[in-house]
């Protein structure tokens, strides 16, 4: 148990529980719904992805998270605190990274560390083995503004200050929009890092490759959620056999594809079409649709059974949802 | 909160606009209106159209020209030529003396003369005929108490107000520790405010555990004392540059400034709250509150004169008020006695202001 007294002095991370519940929240800013009866629970101690395009409605159920936003409805909790009328409990518990990193850009690197740390009641020197792994790597710039660093650098940068105070749980808004490739997957080897001391992550991303990396994710689109599992799971869910496409002029080859008999789904998928199958016997289809596109005068036709990921998921649920 | 107040100076003193708003703003204010927009006239062409032709007229005459203010362009021999020679733009100024000045001062005890002005700059034209009032009413008290004869009057034909001994910079000098105190309190902490709501750094603050009353007073701190800073430069400026002598308690200027220093302060967070961005914040502190600072506030335009509706809405200015303890402060040298009204107005709306903004911050976005 933790006590509103007990709040204030140093807390270890690995025994405050921090199981978050989401009952039915909704959102509504003048006339549009960003937010449609959501309703999920993340353990303690989870990785948890929200997976979804822009607008989707993280930002906003993130904000209501961290007692920034009131919901329109419903009610959220993280461990025994209500987001609403806990929100002095949930602020000092909480670590958050907003969308727009929340750097003072005209300050240095120290400076900002420094500055978020006093606001929060504490020094980097307390909590620096903490963010120890990240701060490395900015260290070397610690006297240049916040301003003149890269995407990367600022988004270490970010997470250093969203984690100074040590928090339980840490909600980060799209941290790896914008940022290159390499910085991406060194953020992620630095979030398995965090949650392996002990740390609730919550992350929400538009990369659907980034998905495979949560312990959990949910699907969301336009205030809705689509689906709430394992990244394994969610792909093994995957109705029908998926197929790859590849032929001369992909842009016809999309609507003809559209048009083929016993075929659900067809998007494109970087450079080939991913069409899927309604009847059972893989062959069958395949012989079919190349018989069906030769017969159209298309050349060089490959067409081979692929695993599906989280993007065909979402894709094929976006869909539905739309139904 | 030390940290906070720290990272607030060095937002300031890193960004060089909000230094030249600081720091260059008083002292090209106060040296343009102490000079360049200056009230004060000098060699102002006039004419001379001397019905009389006596020793009277002449001595005035004399001591126009002497006077430093007026150069003598041409002496005119008849009304017709006025209107020609204001229509050529030689003068500015037609002074007209009646026939028989002396004669009539001397036994009627009471002569007439007429000032026709080129009133196409009105403003100039007004100061213009106070100076040349001024020159011929010393005139005539020399006169008096030269003969000590029975009271004489020169009769002046002017609409225009006397007001001779009042260099401009003593007037512009309060007005513009006023405009400067509200600006840089007001308008600095709420685009400072907006700032952050626009970086999308206030979202980081109010996450923190930081309560809306230290987020306040980190914000304010830097500015008090930077706006006061500014008021000691302004009152140097005014000492040394334009001689201008502080009449009364320098202690209790300042304290009254430090006054209207918090209630411009709390002002600015009012604003912070209502706006979303730092133009919305620096419009509605320029359009909102210097315009009528400057316009309404009894600064350049004296209130007295306005009209009825728009003297009432000056009473909402806190400027006003603020002009009026300065100007009783620095130029009558009164003590508290004589503006503790003005006080009270101004520590009313201090409160007002921080009661306010501390509820209208907002512990959410939105």
């Amino acid at each position: 148990m933790v006590s509103g007294e007990q709040i204030d002095s140093p807390f270890t991370i690995h025994h405050m529980s921090v199981n978050i519940q989401i009952d039915s929240i909704s959102k509504k800013y003048a006339d549009v719904m960003a937010l449609n009866n959501i309703s999920l629970s993340i353990k303690s101690g989870e990785l948890f992805g929200f997976i979804g395009p822009d607008g989707a409605g993280k930002t906003s159920l993130f904000r209501i998270l961290t007692s920034l936003l009131l919901p329109t409805s419903g009610k959220a909790s993280i461990g025994e605190f209500d987001v609403v009328k806990d929100y002095k409990k949930i602020r000092q518990n909480t670590g958050y990274m907003p969308g727009r990193f929340s750097l003072y850009l005209d300050l240095t690197v120290e400076e900002n560390l420094d500055f978020y740390a006093s606001i929060f009641n504490t020094t980097v020197k307390e909590n620096y083995e903490l963010i120890k792994d990240i701060y490395v790597q900015i260290e070397p710039f610690k006297k240049r503004r916040a301003g003149d660093l890269s995407g990367g650098m600022k988004q270490k940068l970010a997470l250093s200050c969203a984690l100074i105070h040590s928090p339980h749980l840490i909600i980060l808004d799209e941290p790896t929009t914008g940022v290159d490739a390499v910085s991406r997957m060194e953020f992620w080897e630095l979030l398995k890092k965090m949650q392996k001391m002990g740390m609730t992550i919550i992350v929400s991303t538009p990369y659907m490759d980034e998905a495979a990396l949560c312990d959990r994710v949910a699907l969301m689109q336009n205030g809705n959620l689509l689906a709430v599992d394992t990244p394994n799971n969610i792909v093994k869910s995957y109705k029908g056999s998926l197929f790859a496409v590849k032929a001369y002029n992909m842009h016809k080859l999309l609507d003809d594809l559209g048009s083929l008999g016993d075929t659900s789904q067809v998007f494109r998928f970087g450079e080939t079409i991913h069409i899927t199958s309604t009847i059972n016997d893989d062959k069958v289809y395949m012989e079919s649709v190349n018989k069906q596109l030769i017969d159209k005068g298309y050349k060089d036709i490959s067409i081979h059974k692929v695993n599906p990921v989280i993007e065909d998921c979402f894709l094929s649920l976006m869909d539905k949802d739309v139904e | 909160m030390k940290a906070f107040i720290k990272k607030e100076f060095f937002h300031i003193f890193r960004d060089y606009r909000s230094m030249v708003i600081l720091f260059g703003m008083p002292l090209v204010m106060v040296l343009l209106f102490g000079f360049a927009i200056t009230n004060d006239i000098t060699n102002v062409r006039i004419a001379i159209l001397d019905n009389s032709k006596d020793v009277v007229t002449n001595q005035i005459t004399q001591k126009l020209i002497s006077s430093g203010y007026f150069i003598l362009e041409d002496n005119i021999e008849s009304q017709n030529d006025i209107e020609k020679i204001f229509t050529e733009g030689r003068v500015k100024e037609v002074v007209v003396f009646e026939a028989d000045f002396a004669r009539k001062l001397k036994t009627e005890g009471k002569a007439h003369v007429q000032l026709i002005l080129d009133a196409s700059d009105p403003n100039t034209a007004n100061i213009i005929s106070s100076y040349t009032t001024g020159v011929i009413s010393s005139y005539s008290l020399e006169l008096m108490s030269q003969t000590s004869m029975i009271p004489v009057k020169i009769n002046i034909e002017s609409r225009m107000y006397y007001n001779p001994e009042l260099k401009s910079v003593y007037m512009f000098v309060p007005g513009i520790i006023t405009i400067l105190l509200m600006l840089v309190s007001t308008m600095m902490t709420s685009i400072s405010i907006t700032r952050e709501k626009e970086m999308g750094t206030m979202e980081a603050l109010l996450v923190s555990p930081l309560k809306p009353i230290q987020i306040i007073i980190g914000k304010v701190m830097p500015y008090t004392l930077l706006s006061f800073i500014n008021l000691i430069v302004i009152l140097l400026l005014a000492r040394f540059v334009f001689m201008m002598p502080v009449a009364g308690n320098l202690v209790l200027l300042i304290v009254e400034s430090l006054l209207f220093i918090l209630m411009s302060l709390a002002l600015g967070i009012l604003i912070s709250t209502i706006s979303k961005t730092q133009q919305q914040a620096m419009l509605l502190s320029m359009f909102a509150l210097m315009l009528p600072t400057i316009l309404l506030s009894g600064f350049i335009f004296p209130v007295e004169n306005m009209p009825i509706l728009l003297q009432y809405l000056s009473h909402i200015m806190p400027s006003k008020w603020f002009i009026i303890i300065v100007k009783n402060i620095m130029l009558k040298g009164t003590g508290i006695l004589y503006f503790w009204k003005e006080t009270l107005i101004i520590l009313a709306m201090t409160l007002f202001f921080i009661g306010m903004s501390v509820k209208k911050f907002k512990i959410r976005l939105e």
